[in-house]
């Protein structure tokens, strides 16, 4: 995989990814601020540290292709091209969030970039992820389905049943296995049996690529084949992008079962440096960089600033949107 | 008596049935890790006395977590199958429903199923459609098993304990929101309470008022409101939804007259309904005035504060029912 380190794309492109991961990492880091403050009313899972799989990845998707994502979703809803401001409006369970305040952190969704949900159910994504590639075959249509799944969920048997599947009806499905080191407190490797993900991939005979997720470059590349070989009908392909939560579970996780300097250690590596350092030397200049990181940093404050601003929800939403027929009978 | 919470007071009791017998174990996700950060602390430092066989951190498998209690009682073990969220319980639901509910009874009495799953139930603040649910109900429904929603850190111990000591399949439910209660807890008896036998939990003459769970802390809040307004409510924590302790419910009902049942699930098809039901058919005569429930609306429920306010039963929900229940009386004749 070594080679495909070196991204060729031009540095306008590079720019741009380098930017859809400033914006992550600010939102990321600004959620979990608020939530400490108290502003937040519900849970946040942040993906900070794992920017460049989501950047990656979608930057070789469509707006008409699918995504299915999960409990940590934000960073994936970003990059398909979900509006921050209203992600962040959501977040803080405000009029103008993607689903009006209904959904909030873990049920983020956006339905007009092709962003089909987070979720609160771990692997549920990916048995939709499937149905959604076959619906696509179905209606003749050229769209790819991508779904997020984390390291741990893949030891559910929804994982296997969807892989099966994928393959047995040769779907037009990315799965996109975010491996964070980490299931909750659990590090993954103790309860993972077998040579690791990609050999179990392997035996349904789907074609699996392994990359260092903190690097953009190699996920971006490996990314790019994968895609170009499911729209030209090679069926499903799993993508393995080894990466490292950085923060706790949930925000307010203080990581006391984590190995001393094990944070620090995996700091080194985080991606945003990473890639900054890889675009100076390749033609970038520091001051580049830094306006991006300002600019990012600015449209989070701004979405932050409009959240609290804006209004909570009038509570007659709270009753709309159940069901079609037989509404929600209240208690009599 | 020592002044302990909910979570504390559950932790100790596993404890104790696990030092009773040794073929008592736990299994379920981040089981050892969770020292009260990202999960609650209702294991906590059990691996360092039992060790990993008996508390057991496996992978995220929810079918094979309620399988593997269902095989291990079959094969002579009381496991305690943690499922942390009813909601992720439901992964597990086919295993609960269609094996260990059932296989006594169609293998012809051959077999017992003595597992306990654990599962937490309920609303905290903002956790959204798939992180809330009471579906109590759904278990009640089915025939074969045990199903148990403590309210007090107190009887969280000592059903916790029984349920572990019943040789049927227990649904053992923990409100979310009750872990960091507190309560009076005398570790120096073994504090068993019996399955089906409920709580009063205070006692009246004006109405009762029948609850589980979360909501026995509710209505006792609204029966000390309701005494400022000189409403005297009896209220009854049934402790167990099945078997439900029908007597001391119709007891209560055979000196108030009224029956109100508050739920915080939803109202639809919800257990509030079976005990309403019983009452109205058994004491219709007894009746001063209908009986009156309260359950949440038939909504999924909503993430931002102020719509999850408009499904959550609160305590002024279960005080003006309350008062509209002891207003509207009837004569005992025009009932008869
Ligand atoms: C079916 C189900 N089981 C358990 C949970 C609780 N839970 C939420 S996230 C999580 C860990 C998931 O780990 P992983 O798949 O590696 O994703 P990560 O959190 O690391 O992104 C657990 C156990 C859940 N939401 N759904
Ligand atoms: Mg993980």
């Amino acid at each position: 995989m070594g080679n495909e380190n070196t991204a060729s794309a031009s540095i306008g492109r590079a720019l741009a990814l380098f930017r859809t991961m400033c914006l992550i990492r600010e939102f990321e880091e600004r959620c979990a601020e608020e939530k400490a403050r108290g502003t937040v009313p519900g849970l946040v899972h942040q993906s900070t540290g794992q920017e460049a799989v989501p950047t990656g990845i979608c930057a070789h998707l469509r707006r008409e292709d699918y995504l299915f994502s999960n409990h940590r979703g934000h960073g994936h809803a970003i990059a398909k091209g979900a509006d921050p401001a209203a992600m962040m409006k959501e977040i803080f369970g405000r009029q103008g969030g993607t689903c009006g305040g209904k959904g909030g952190s873990m049920h983020i969704a956006d339905f007009s970039v092709g962003m089909l949900g987070a979720n609160g159910i771990l692997a549920d994504g990916l048995t939709m992820a499937v149905g959604a590639a076959q619906a696509v075959s179905l209606k003749g249509e050229n769209r790819l389905v991508c779904c997020f799944v984390g390291d741990g969920t893949t030891n559910r048997g929804p994982f296997f049943e969807a892989l099966n599947w994928a393959q047995v009806f040769r779907l037009p499905v990315l799965f996109a296995c975010e491996d964070n080191t980490y299931a909750s407190t659990t590090r993954t490797d103790e309860v993972f049996a077998g040579p690791g993900v990609v050999a179990r991939v392997a035996s349904f005979g789907i074609e699996a690529a392994s990359v260092d997720g903190n690097d953009l470059g190699a996920v971006d590349a490996a990314a790019g084949r994968l895609i170009a070989q499911i729209r030209s009908g090679g069926g499903p392909r799993f993508l393995h992008a080894r990466t490292y939560r950085i923060r706790g579970h949930i925000s307010s996780d203080p990581l006391n079962y984590r190995r001393a300097g094990e944070t620090e250690t995996h700091m080194a590596t985080e991606p945003i440096a990473r890639y900054q350092k890889w675009l100076i030397e390749n033609g970038a200049s520091e001051t580049d960089c830094s306006a991006i990181r300002a600019e990012a940093r600015a449209l989070i404050e701004r979405a932050v600033a409009e959240s609290m601003a804006a209004p909570f929800p009038d509570t007659n939403t709270a009753w709309t949107d159940v069901q079609d027929i037989g509404g929600p009978q209240w208690n009599g | 008596m020592e002044r302990v919470s909910y979570a504390e007071a559950v932790r100790r009791g596993l404890a104790e049935e696990m030092r009773r017998d040794p073929l008592v174990w736990a299994l379920g996700e981040d089981l050892s890790r969770a020292h009260g950060s990202t999960s609650s602390t209702q294991y906590c430092g059990l691996i360092d006395e039992f060790g990993p066989k008996r508390v057991v951190d496996t992978p995220i498998s929810e079918s094979t977590i309620m399988g593997a209690a269902v095989g291990a009682a079959l094969a002579g073990t009381r496991p305690v199958a943690e499922l942390r969220n009813v909601d992720f319980g439901l992964c597990a639901i086919d295993e609960l429903v269609n094996q260990a509910a059932k296989i006594r009874y169609m293998f012809g009495g051959q077999a017992r199923v003595p597992l306990v799953t654990r599962q937490g139930l309920g609303l905290k603040r903002s956790l959204g459609s798939q992180h809330t649910q009471s579906n109590e109900v759904w278990f009640v429904h089915t025939p074969g098993l045990v199903v148990v929603a403590p309210a007090t850190p107190g009887d969280g111990r000592g059903l916790l304990k029984a349920s572990i000591r019943c040789d049927d399949p227990v649904v053992f439910l923990e409100h979310k929101e009750l872990w960091a209660t507190e309560g009076d807890v005398d570790f120096s008896d073994d504090g068993i309470v019996p399955l089906g036998r409920a709580r009063t939990v205070t006692s009246g003459t004006d109405l009762t008022l029948v609850v589980w769970s979360r909501m026995a802390i509710v209505a006792e809040h609204a029966a000390t409101q309701l005494s400022a307004l000189g409403v005297s409510a009896e209220v009854i924590d049934l402790r167990t939804l099945w078997p439900w302790d029908r007597e001391a419910v119709f007891r209560s009902v055979r000196k108030t007259g009224r029956l109100l049942v508050a739920q915080e699930s939803v109202l639809v098809g919800g257990f509030a309904n079976e005990v309403a039901a019983e009452v109205s058919e058994r004491l219709h005569n007894t009746l001063v005035a209908p009986v009156r429930r309260l359950g949440a609306p038939r909504i999924p429920m909503p993430y931002s504060p102020p719509l999850e306010d408009e499904c959550r039963i609160e305590c002024r929900h279960v005080v003006e029912a309350a008062l509209s229940l002891v207003q509207n009386d009837r004569s005992r004749k025009e009932t008869t």
